[in-house]
Formats: C-alpha cells, structure tokens, sequence
C-alpha cells in the first residue's frame, strides 16, 4: 500500500515535492491579506467604530443637555401656573369682598326703608284702630240713647256716655 | 495493496480503500491532492489549487472587511455589521488574553485568524481544495507564530523570558524537573498547533468523503449515508470556525506568555 | 501472502490506534460537562471562562487528533 506514486506517498499532506509550492504561496497568501487588513480594512472599521463611538458619546451628552432643558422648563411652567393660580384667587377674593361690601349697603338700605315703610304702616293702622274707638264709642252712645228713648227712659248725656265708656273699657 | 492491474495514475497520490473488482471504491485523500492549474510539473512558483484557493481566501476575507464596510454607515448594514463583530471579536480576544499592551499585533493575529476561518470555511464547498489541511501550510503558521513569539520574548524580557520555564511557585527540588517538562511542552507547541488544525480538517473532509462514497455503494438505501453527510456538515461547519478560533486563542495564549513570562 | 499478512497486521493497527480517539472524546466530554456544571452554580462567571473552555476542549481535542494521525500515517504512509 505504501508504494510511492510517481508524485510522492499515499497521503498528499506527506508529498515533499510540493512543499516548496504550498510553502511559497501560503507566504505570498499571508503578505497580500496583511496589506489589505492593515492598510484597508482595520483602520476601515476602526474609524467607523470611532464615529460611532463618538456620535454615541455626543448624542447621549445632547440628549442630556435637552432632558436639562425639558426640565427647566417644566419648572418655568409649573411656577407660572402657580403664580397665575395665585393671582386668580387673589382677582377671586377682590371680587367677592367688593361684591359682598356693595351687598352689605344694599342690604342696610333695604333694611332701612323696610323699616320705615313698616313704622308709617303700623303709624296709620294705629290712626285707624283710634279713630275706630271712638267711632265704637260714639255709635255705643247713640245707640244707647236709642235704646234708652224707646224704653221711654230719660238718659243723661253725660252719664250715659260715662257708663257707655266704662263698659267699653271693661269689656276690651 | 497495489496490484498489477490496478491503475496507478500519475499525480495520484491516493489509494483505493475498497478493491475495484466490486465496483465500489472511495479515494477519500484524493481531495488533499495538489494539483498544477495548468499540468505539468509542481515547482515552488507553479500556480497550482493550492495558489488558487488561497487567492480566493484573500477575495473573501477582503469582500467581508472591505466591501462588506464599504458603506461606513453609523447604522450598519447586514454586511458591515458582520464585518465589525469579526473586528470586535477578535479584538476583544487579544485584549482579553494577550493583554492590553498586545493590541498593537492585533493585525497579525487578525490576518491570521481571517486566513484560517476562510480558508476552513471556504474548504467545505464542495470540490473544493482546503489549504488549511495540508501540514505543511500549518506548520509554516505555526511555526511562524511560535519563531515570532520566542523571537519578541527575548527582544522584551531578555534572559527574563526564561522565568517562563523557571515555575518560581513550585518547591525548589521540583523546579529543575518542572523546568524540563515546560521546556518540552513549549516546543511541542508549534507541532500540536499545526497538527491540530491540518487534522481537524483533514479528519472532517476525509470522513465526508468516505460517506459520501458509501452513498454511491449502496444503492437504494444512499439517503442514509448522505443523511449522515448533512449532519457532519453541519458538525464540519462548527469546526471549522472552533478551529480557527481556537488556533487564533492559542496564539494569544502563546503571545501572553511572551510579553508577561513570568508565572 | 506474507504482504497480506503485513497488510492485516496494518489494519489492526489502525484499528488500535483509533481507540486513541475514544479517550480525545472522553477528555472533550469532560471538559464540557464539568464546565457546564460550573456553568450552572455560578452563571454570571460563566462568560468570562468560554475562552478557556475552548482552549481546554483544544488540548484534549489535539490528543485525539494526534491518534487519528497516526492513523492516517498507518493506513496510507507506512
């Protein structure tokens, strides 16, 4: 089986004779793919890479710089509420403490002539019970006499309207 | 084995496993054979499968580094995202385990990482000629690699570079004997570190084969064997980018050593 | 005859020597698992030892390889 072959022995990997051709163009092999790598290619990619590292880097400190930004003006945002809240209450208070001094006069005018119109109402009332007494009174009298004449009895004027107011005293 | 009537046919450095009068055999490293491109004699600077194979290990490790980032997008494409994992990887790797101050051999290591995994990947095709199988491709790296790294030991860490071999943790009877046994590991380095990577190859590819031939012998059961065949491809893919992997870590490893001997 | 014999005596040789890839397999199988058993009590320091898993699995592997060699070298060289 070992019997060289007119080119070498059974396995190929053993065959001297080529050697020297594998040997030569794996050298020529590893020269070119070494000028391409490290002229071309690596410093290529490692250029990219950079970028990208750098815009990465860049990016990230903008980002931080606007999330800085969006803060503050939350911030800016949140205190011009507050103050625009406060000045509406204060607007609010103003508001209703005039609208309550204008009610207070109101009231107290109101009040007044309430007043008034109910001492004139209780004046003429008082006026007409009066003059209602003594329309009583008078008309207590006549009829007295009245009755006292168809009786045939004389009456006094004077007694009469005594007795009459007396008993209208006592009866009231 | 060889019998008068069997044909011996020049440039064939292979043998039938299985005798031809039953019609069946399998030349499982004819593969592995080095041929001229254009006939005629092998001499040092015949263009032959092998000058061909390896040029076209050039083109692709090229088409995935250059064109593949031709774009320089800040959002990669496919291609050039693929591009920059091998860069990122394989630089990781250096700096992991050779250390930071091994980085500026980044593309040494790189080119001979982009060799073997293109050359092993691209050996699966079929009918192709796998460069990565053939000792003496890989003794020439390793051998490359092992000259390089002794060479730089004792340029940086003149007769310090020897502590390597001097275990300075272990009781002083031992360390003569110790000394030895460092002394041979760390020359049977390059010859484990080729060996590793031509075999796992030409172990891979021969297997195919022999399957692959089986296929033709056994007649209406062949999806068996080229069942099997897909499944060692697929096996035969995972190795040879663990390989190229594995011979590039070691080459760290061996790296590390050289710049930091000390244990 | 006495070739065959010589070619037999090869054959079993071969045969022997590719035992030699039976203890690379038992090597590679107890890399991955007692590294998978590491693995599992302590995940989050299991990422940073993949590079020396591989490079174990390389050195039993190489052992393996070796004895397929010989093989090889056997079958088709001697």
């Amino acid at each position: 089986m070992a019997e060289p072959t007119a080119n070498g022995v059974g396995m190929p990997q053993l065959d001297v004779t080529t050697f020297s051709n594998q040997i030569f163009w794996l050298i020529v092999t590893l020269a070119v793919l070494y000028y391409i790598m490290s002229r071309v290619a690596l410093p290529r990619i490692a250029s990219v890479l950079a970028d990208r590292r750098g815009t990465i880097t860049s990016d990230i400190a903008a980002a931080e710089e606007y999330k800085q930004k969006a803060r503050e003006a939350e911030e800016a945002y949140t205190k011009a509420l507050a103050d625009a809240r406060a000045e509406a209450n204060r607007i609010i208070e103003a508001a209703r403490a005039e609208m309550q001094a204008e009610l207070d006069v109101q009231m107290e005018k109101a009040d007044a002539e309430i007043s008034a119109k109910a001492a004139e109402s209780e004046r003429r009332i008082r006026d007409i019970r009066d003059s209602a007494m003594d329309m009583v009174s008078e008309v207590s009298n006549d009829i007295t006499v009245d009755i006292l004449s168809a009786f045939d009895a004389k009456a006094d004027k004077a007694r009469v309207t005594s007795a009459v107011s007396e008993r209208l005293k006592g009866g009231a | 084995m060889k019998r008068p009537g069997q044909a011996s046919v020049r440039n064939k450095g292979t043998e039938t496993v299985a005798s031809e009068n039953t019609g069946f055999e399998i030349k499982p490293m004819e593969q592995f054979e080095v041929k001229a491109l254009f006939g005629g004699d092998i001499s040092w600077y015949t263009p032959t499968n092998v000058t061909l194979w390896m040029a076209l290990t050039v083109l692709a490790a090229s088409a995935l580094m250059i064109f593949g980032a031709r774009g320089r997008a800040l959002v990669p494409s496919r291609a050039q995202s693929a591009a920059e994992l091998t860069y990122g990887f394989v630089h990781n790797m250096v700096k992991d385990v050779a250390g930071h101050d091994a980085v500026r051999f980044f593309p040494h290591i790189f080119t001979l990482f982009m060799f073997v995994l293109f050359a092993n990947l691209l050996g699966l095709i079929p009918f192709a000629f796998t460069t990565t199988s053939h000792i003496a491709v890989t003794a020439v790296l390793a051998l490359t690699v092992f000259l390089s790294v002794t060479a730089l030991g004792f340029i940086l860490n003149g007769a310090k570079f020897l502590g390597l071999f001097w275990v300075s943790s272990a009781p002083l009877a031992l360390r003569p004997v110790l000394a030895l046994i460092e002394l041979i590991s760390y020359f049977a380095r390059p010859i484990s570190h080729s060996i590793r990577l031509a075999g796992a190859m030409m172990a891979g590819h021969a297997v195919a084969k022999v399957f692959a031939g089986f296929a033709g012998a056994l007649g209406a059961a062949f999806f068996v064997p080229v069942l099997a065949v897909t499944a060692l491809y697929a096996l035969e893919l995972l190795v040879a980018v663990i390989q190229a992997y594995v011979f590039t870590i070691l080459t760290c490893v061996y790296l590390r050593d050289a710049l930091h001997p000390s244990h | 005859m006495e070739g065959d014999i010589a070619e037999m005596g090869k054959f079993i040789g071969v045969g022997l020597t590719a035992i030699g890839m039976g203890g690379a397999a038992i090597g590679v199988g107890n890399i991955a698992g007692n590294f998978l058993s590491g693995a599992l009590r302590n995940p989050s320091a299991a990422a940073g030892q993949t590079a020396m898993l591989f490079i174990g699995i390389a050195f039993a592997e190489a052992l393996g390889i070796f004895s397929f060699l010989v093989a090889l070298l056997l079958m088709f060289a001697v």
